[in-house]
């Protein structure tokens, strides 16, 4: 039996601790009204933005699908009675100039995301109005507040949804070893039913986040806005209306709830399975096991790609992908055995594996190594196929993400791509205790960097940052998934005894 | 000097591994080992050097990558740039998407074929090669080990016959 280490458990409720209180921080810091964003923008005009702007370039503020989408200006009302509002509030001369000014490269960014054709952008610069480039600025700076309210909520988002989906991994692949009667896996399977101990308690809190974004606290989906599929209504918008049939909240909350119900129930009974074949005198209970795995892994793959679309791909709209499902899967599935590897390494440093060798971790190490070229596989396909068709609707997607996450979006590929496959294609490193936890922690962060590529760009646009709300967050979700994780290793002995394959495994070697 | 070795024979790849790991323990060089069919962990008992081949095949897959990204810029950036459906052909980088399926393709052709070619040179075998096969049975059905004869060929029969051979044969080697 695993007893969890004091030294851990301390460390897990420090990440925890850290994490709430930076998480905390990022909610308090958030902006509140327009005013406060107008100081930021003013600040940031102060630092280095002048310089940017010296060479001509239009300066990095319009984030194209967010910007498109008015539901999420929820103040554009207010916006649109522009004399009122004027200068006369308080703002110093200096301000308001540098203020009008920057509305104006505003609209011409607008309009440039939208036809992106430089001609017509000329045009439209000179009859600006002064009471039109002021509403335009309002505009501006609701779309910036909205942005930075979203950061601390994406920034939890994040973290959650990655270590609640690196349990799913964990939970795909432990069901493909039962059904593929795997010879070598079954002493790792307490492990990973051990890993998979954190899905319910992540289960339930990225449950409550979504509700918390259905009950309008963020403006992280643009679809659940108020307004957006009323016709007359400032936030309408034509394309959200006409997909209201699947994008609606009590359709998607339900399904949300069902995907969620149905994996817990598959974690539920195949663990429950598992430690009662251990007592059992016959295999009863291991085909049990092998029926619903298969049974899972059937309704995994259409809840997953699902799920994909509901839970990231509507944070962008307007845009679609058909591959998406299988990218995301990709990404979490890698993030999985990763984790797998990792914590059978840690397990076996302190003795606890006894049947483990090193041909147990080298399977895992090769898992690793071709599902991260797996995910290489379906990143640049989603990403050629759109790059070379350059179709304007589907193309802003990526257009957002190399402008404005230049070095996340290709850093990620050189984490999760360049350095594995540099590292794990040597068979003796493969057996590296050290170069696999390098490795492994290299595609972890990867792949948390992925997470992040595929939801900031939607939430806060260019407005990112890797601050105290991301690393909080991911510091909370951390510290919360060792605890419950190494919790779970104690509850069980970590060698399942009448599993059919336990002897071949014990001697599996390769 | 004469040039003997003895042929032990042996009917099942159980017995030849123990065979094997005796020979070894006793000190006698094994020239060869004729098989039908690879048995797994005879290298290692053999004492075998690990092949090299996947370090070959990695450098010519990366010999391949470089034909590929050389080819693809010379043709299409730098001898003849033409807009082709707005592609953006000033750089390489710029179009580059567009080049992987070559690049990877290149880095796999070389990579499979020159390793094939190279297995092929190292292992000497090509067309019209004559067969080096002492005993016709050991693609069929028996398993043959070859060691050779230093003035000890009473001590070495009676080795090989307790090792379980179910023939042992000194042969004159003429090469």
């Amino acid at each position: 039996m695993y007893t969890f280490s004091s030294k851990l458990k301390t460390f897990s409720f420090i990440l925890m601790i850290l994490g709430i209180l930076g998480i905390g921080y990022g909610f308090l810091t958030a902006p509140k009204t327009n005013e406060d964003v107008e100081k930021i923008l003013a600040a940031n005009e102060h630092g280095g933005h002048h310089a940017s702007a010296a060479h001509g370039e239009a300066p990095a503020h319009a984030e194209a699908p967010a910007h498109e989408e008015a539901p999420i200006h929820a103040e554009a009302p207010k916006a649109a009675v522009p004399a009122k509002a004027a200068p006369a509030e308080s703002h110093d001369a200096a301000t308001h100039d540098v203020a009008v000014k920057d509305s104006v490269n505003e609209v011409v960014d607008t309009v440039k995301v939208e036809v992106v054709a430089a001609p017509i952008v000329h045009k439209m610069e000179k009859p600006v109005s002064e009471a039109e480039a002021h509403a335009a600025h309002q505009e501006h700076l609701a779309h910036v507040l909205h942005q930075l309210q979203n950061k601390p909520w994406s920034a939890l988002y994040v973290a959650c949804i990655f270590f609640m989906l690196i349990t799913m991994g964990v939970l795909a692949f432990y069901a493909i070893q039962q059904v593929a009667q795997a010879g070598w896996s079954p002493v790792l399977f307490r492990v990973m039913q051990g890993i998979t101990a954190y899905l319910p308690v992540g289960s339930t809190i990225f449950f409550i986040v979504l509700i918390l974004c259905g009950l309008h606290m963020n403006h992280m989906f643009p679809w659940l806005a108020k307004g957006v599929t009323e016709h007359g209504s400032a936030n309408y918008d034509h394309i959200i209306a006409g997909k209201s049939g699947y994008l609606n909240f009590p359709f998607w909350i339900i399904r949300a709830a069902v995907f969620l119900l149905g994996w817990n129930l598959y974690r539920y009974f195949s663990r429950r399975n598992c430690l009662a074949q251990d007592e059992s005198n016959d295999n009863s209970f291991y085909k049990k096991n092998f029926n619903i795995s298969a049974m899972f892994l059937v309704f995994f793959i259409v809840t997953e790609s699902i799920m994909s679309w509901d839970w990231i791909m509507s944070l962008d709209p307007h845009w679609f992908s058909t591959l998406f499902g299988w990218y995301v899967f990709a990404s979490f599935f890698v993030s999985g055995i990763t984790t797998i590897c990792m914590i059978t390494i840690y397990l076996k440093g302190k003795g606890y594996l006894e049947h483990v060798n090193s041909s147990h971790i080298h399977d895992l190490a090769k898992f690793m190594f071709g599902i991260s070229v797996f995910w290489t596989y379906l990143w640049f396909s989603q990403f050629m196929l759109i790059w070379y068709a350059d179709i304007p609707e589907e193309v802003t997607y990526f257009v957002t993400r190399i402008e404005h996450y230049n070095l996340p979006f290709f850093g990620a590929v050189v984490m999760n791509f360049v350095f594995p496959i540099l590292i794990l294609i040597n068979t003796d490193f493969k057996r590296i205790t050290w170069v696999l936890v390098m490795a492994g922690t290299v595609i972890l962060l990867g792949h948390y960097i992925d997470f992040f590529n595929m939801i900031m760009p939607a939430t806060v646009g260019d407005q990112w940052f890797i601050g105290i709300s991301e690393i909080s967050s991911v510091f909370f979700f951390l510290g919360l998934f060792i605890f419950v994780v190494f919790s779970a290793l104690t509850k069980a002995p970590l060698l399942p005894k009448r599993n059919p394959y336990i002897e071949e495994s014990k001697h599996f070697h390769y | 000097m004469s040039n003997k070795v003895i042929h032990a024979i042996y009917n099942d790849d159980d017995i030849l591994m123990d065979a094997v790991k005796k020979t070894k323990a006793a000190h006698h060089h094994i020239e060869e080992v004729f098989t039908p069919f690879p048995v797994h962990g005879l290298d290692k008992a053999m004492g075998i050097a690990p092949t090299r081949i996947a370090i070959c095949a990695f450098i010519y897959g990366l010999c391949g990558l470089t034909f590929g990204t050389f080819l693809m810029n010379y043709v299409m950036i730098l001898d003849w740039p033409q807009d082709i459906g707005g592609k953006p052909s000033f750089s390489y980088i710029q179009n580059m998407p567009a080049f992987v399926p070559i690049m990877f393709e290149e880095t796999v052709f070389f990579a499979a074929h020159l390793m094939v070619i190279t297995f092929y040179m190292r292992s000497r075998l090509w067309p019209f090669k004559s067969a080096e096969n002492p005993d016709v049975r050991t693609t069929d059905d028996h398993f043959l080990m070859e060691v050779a004869v230093h003035n000890n060929e009473q001590e070495l029969v009676s080795f090989f016959e307790s090792t379980g051979a179910v023939e042992v044969k000194v042969i004159e080697k003429h090469d």
